[in-house]
């Protein structure tokens, strides 16, 4: 008898984001994880996509913060999802490493997810978020982990980061431009940011919000909506 | 051309030495009689190894180890057996600590307890620290084996050197059988020769360490809950008032492990634990 | 057999999560027993010789064909608190994944499947080792080497330690290494004859009390 862990799980280890398909066949949940500097508001997208979207979507949020929880204890007071369907990966410091180079906690974190929410009997999820602890512009998502990424900078970072470029911006699934609100208090000139943004990342696409306005993270959630369209129709 | 070879100093393989020390071991066994009481069929000393009956409340047996002279010296060969068969409760305690000291030789003494618990039946095995003197060497096993409804209390306490003294080598070995399956299994090995004992990875300049362990079928049903002992402020190497944590095992058992300056200060982190564990 | 593969299995940036875990530094820290390079070799070579030598020889033994739940027994009695015993399975989950994509082999599969949540680490390792075509003393040289290149690399982050220091400190341990790695892939073989006592059960009370301890912080950078 052990008495560490008495619950049994299913055997699951997929390699990575790479295998499209449960065990049983049925397409896995889409992966997207989002990344970007400190203090763009990530994690408020990350609560604001899960107040818009946990109506018509099962989705569940992996965290990686730098100091153990601190991302994921913000979402669990925000309450923008039950506590069970929010996990959160401790990094030893370093959010890129877990996010790009050893991506194993993360996987585990994912596919514990998809147990926990299946166990429920509510049916399977649909999607998980993975989000980055606060990094540098040049901190990306490996392949092995999410299908696609958004990155997130924001207006108050100053409006030469979409010219400096950096993995982030200019290979990025989805740019989000935040707190376009503030542009006028910090003198930052959008259409300058967008035709920035344009020559560096050709025809991806980029999306200006401002989080605390009504709606406002709607350019992300409906790009989302999009992804998880594609993603329904892919083979299985 | 013949080479001229010396002779060859031909040597058997030496014998093991004759230990120059004493060899005993003491028995006790603890047996149920037709009413359900504790008696003590065999309870037999040896040597250092005295045995003393206790005065005891209903349904138990009481022994206390008593050391009839200064022991283990250097090549002694000690062993203390006890088994409760089942449905007893036996508790040994000690009247003194037993202090390791260098016998004339140089030579490793031994001391290997065998304790047998057998079902529904409870052993208590609380002795004294064991201190380590400078330039003693003892080599000390406690093996256990546990019936899958036996209950086990036991403390483990050592104290390396005596006061301001440096410590001699000690080496000990605690293996837990429980229905023949290893519930723990833990060494220490402290002092002269043994590599990276000293350090801030395993007592950090404390003296005294100990374990409090705790079998029993109750834990099945809910693990023991983890506690820190002691509640010390960290950084105090050597002169706090120690530390130490008590937390479940894999089986179903929970172990106290502490550290302190003396052996005043780990019995206290012990007490508590035991406080905590038994209610 | 290829002595590249110990090096893939050796590299601090396999994929198997132990960039987030401290080897009991960040605690060793916080309480100013590691404060500069001395003091990291001091405390590394205490882990070295206990938790080290511990996990080296289960490694070796996994790598030598022994039972590796058997082994996996073995290292919860020798893990007598429950914050290591989840580390070492959590670590021992993702090695599992990182093992399974590289050196593919059913005797991985057969242990996953037994032990969903994780088997101890150095068992994987071991068996990972196995795969990869490694001798047992392979395996301990992979595991003693981690044991004390995890606290050392975590210092570094911690206290902003130079890195030159930190790494001469792994260079300084390089006999104790040899020692350890020795000893356990010496005691792996005697498992044969002897059964599992024979794999050493060294105890670093101090580890084991300050994991406990650290595993109930609210704030720290390192899972363990």
């Amino acid at each position: 008898m052990h008495l560490d862990h008495k619950d049994t799980f299913p055997e699951r280890y997929t390699y990575s984001a790479a295998a499209p398909v449960r065990p049983d066949g049925t397409r896995r949940a889409l992966r997207i994880g989002l990344g970007g500097p400190v203090g763009t508001g990530k994690t408020a997208t990350v609560a604001a996509l899960c107040r818009a979207l946990r109506d018509e979507l099962s989705i569940a949020v992996v965290t990686n913060d730098i100091y153990t929880r601190e991302d994921a204890e913000f979402l669990l007071r925000e309450a923008v999802l039950p506590p069970e369907r929010i996990s959160a990966v401790e990094t030893g410091a370093c959010p890129h490493t877990a996010i790009r180079d050893d991506i194993s906690a993360n996987l585990e974190a994912v596919e514990d997810l998809e147990a926990a929410v299946g166990a429920e009997g509510n049916g399977p999820l649909d999607l998980v978020l993975v989000e980055s602890g606060g990094d540098n512009l040049t901190a990306t998502f490996s392949k092995g982990l999410v299908d696609a990424q958004i990155f997130v900078i924001d207006v108050a970072g100053g409006d030469d980061i979409p010219r400096k470029g950096g993995p982030g911006v200019t290979s990025a699934d989805l740019l989000v431009i935040n707190k376009t609100d503030l542009a006028p208090y910090v003198g930052v000139d959008l259409e300058g940011m967008a035709r920035d943004a344009k020559a560096q990342r050709g025809e991806l696409p980029v999306a200006f919000t401002a989080l605390k306005a009504e709606n406002g993270v709607r350019p992300v959630a409906d790009w989302v909506r999009a992804r998880l369209a594609e993603w329904t129709v892919g083979p299985a | 051309m013949t080479l001229a070879l010396p002779p060859r100093a031909v040597r058997p393989p030496a014998p093991a030495p004759p230990s120059a020390g004493l060899h005993a071991t003491a028995r006790i066994v603890a047996r149920a009689d037709a009413a359900g009481a504790t008696r003590l069929p065999v309870l037999d000393g040896d040597g250092p190894l005295a045995l003393r009956r206790i005065r005891a409340g209903a349904g138990q047996a009481r022994v206390c180890v008593v050391s009839a002279m200064s022991a283990p010296l250097g090549g002694d060969r000690l062993a203390l057996e006890a088994t409760a068969e089942a449905g007893t409760a036996l508790h040994v305690t000690a009247a003194a600590a037993t202090v390791a000291l260098p016998g004339r030789t140089g030579e490793t003494a031994t001391y290997d307890v065998r304790l047998t618990v057998g079902e529904g039946a409870r052993l208590d095995w609380l002795p004294e620290p064991l201190i380590s003197a400078r330039g003693s060497d003892l080599r000390m096993t406690t093996t256990v084996e546990l019936a899958p409804t036996a209950r086990l209390v036991l403390r483990e306490e050592q104290v390396l050197g005596r006061s301001g003294e440096e410590t001699g080598a000690l080496r000990s070995r605690l293996i837990v059988r429980r229905a023949g399956r290893t519930l723990l299994d833990q060494e220490t090995a402290y002092g002269p020769g043994g590599p990276g004992w000293d350090t801030s990875a395993v007592l950090d300049g404390n003296r005294a360490l100990g374990q409090l362990l705790v079998v029993g079928p109750e834990f099945e049903d809910g693990p023991a809950e983890v506690r820190l002992l002691g509640g010390a402020p960290e950084g105090q190497p050597g002169d706090g008032p120690g530390q130490g944590v008590l937390a479940p095992l894999a089986g179903p058992g929970a172990l106290a492990t502490a550290v302190a300056p003396d052996a005043l200060r780990l019995r206290r982190l012990l007490d508590e634990a035991a406080r905590a564990v038994t209610g | 057999m290829s002595r590249a593969a110990l090096l893939v299995l050796a590299d601090g940036r396999f994929p198997a999560g132990g960039h987030a875990h401290s080897g009991g530094a960040e605690p060793a820290v916080a309480a100013g027993r590691i404060k500069d390079a001395a003091t990291l070799e001091r405390f590394c070579r205490g882990r070295l010789h206990t938790a080290g030598l511990v996990a080296a020889a289960l490694a070796a033994a996994a790598a030598a064909g022994c039972d590796p739940l058997l082994l996996d027994d073995a290292a919860d009695a020798r893990t007598p608190v429950p914050a290591l015993r989840q580390v070492a399975r959590r670590l021992g989950r993702q090695m599992m994944r990182a093992a399974r994509a590289t050196w593919p082999d059913p005797a991985l599969d057969a242990l996953a499947a037994a032990r969903p949540r994780g088997a101890h680490q150095p068992v994987v390792l071991g068996l990972a080792a196995r795969s990869a075509g490694l001798a047992p003393l392979d395996a301990a040289y992979a595991v003693a080497y981690e044991s004390i290149s995890g606290p050392a690399t975590a210092t570094v982050r911690l206290l902003s330690l130079d890195p030159f220091d930190a790494t001469a400190v792994l260079a300084h341990l390089a006999a104790d290494v040899d020692l350890v790695a020795r000893q356990a892939a010496a005691a792996a073989e005697r498992v044969a004859t002897e059964g599992i006592d024979a794999l050493p059960a060294a105890s670093a009370p101090l580890l084991d009390i300050t994991a406990q301890a650290h595993a109930a912080w609210p704030v720290r950078l390192f899972a363990s």
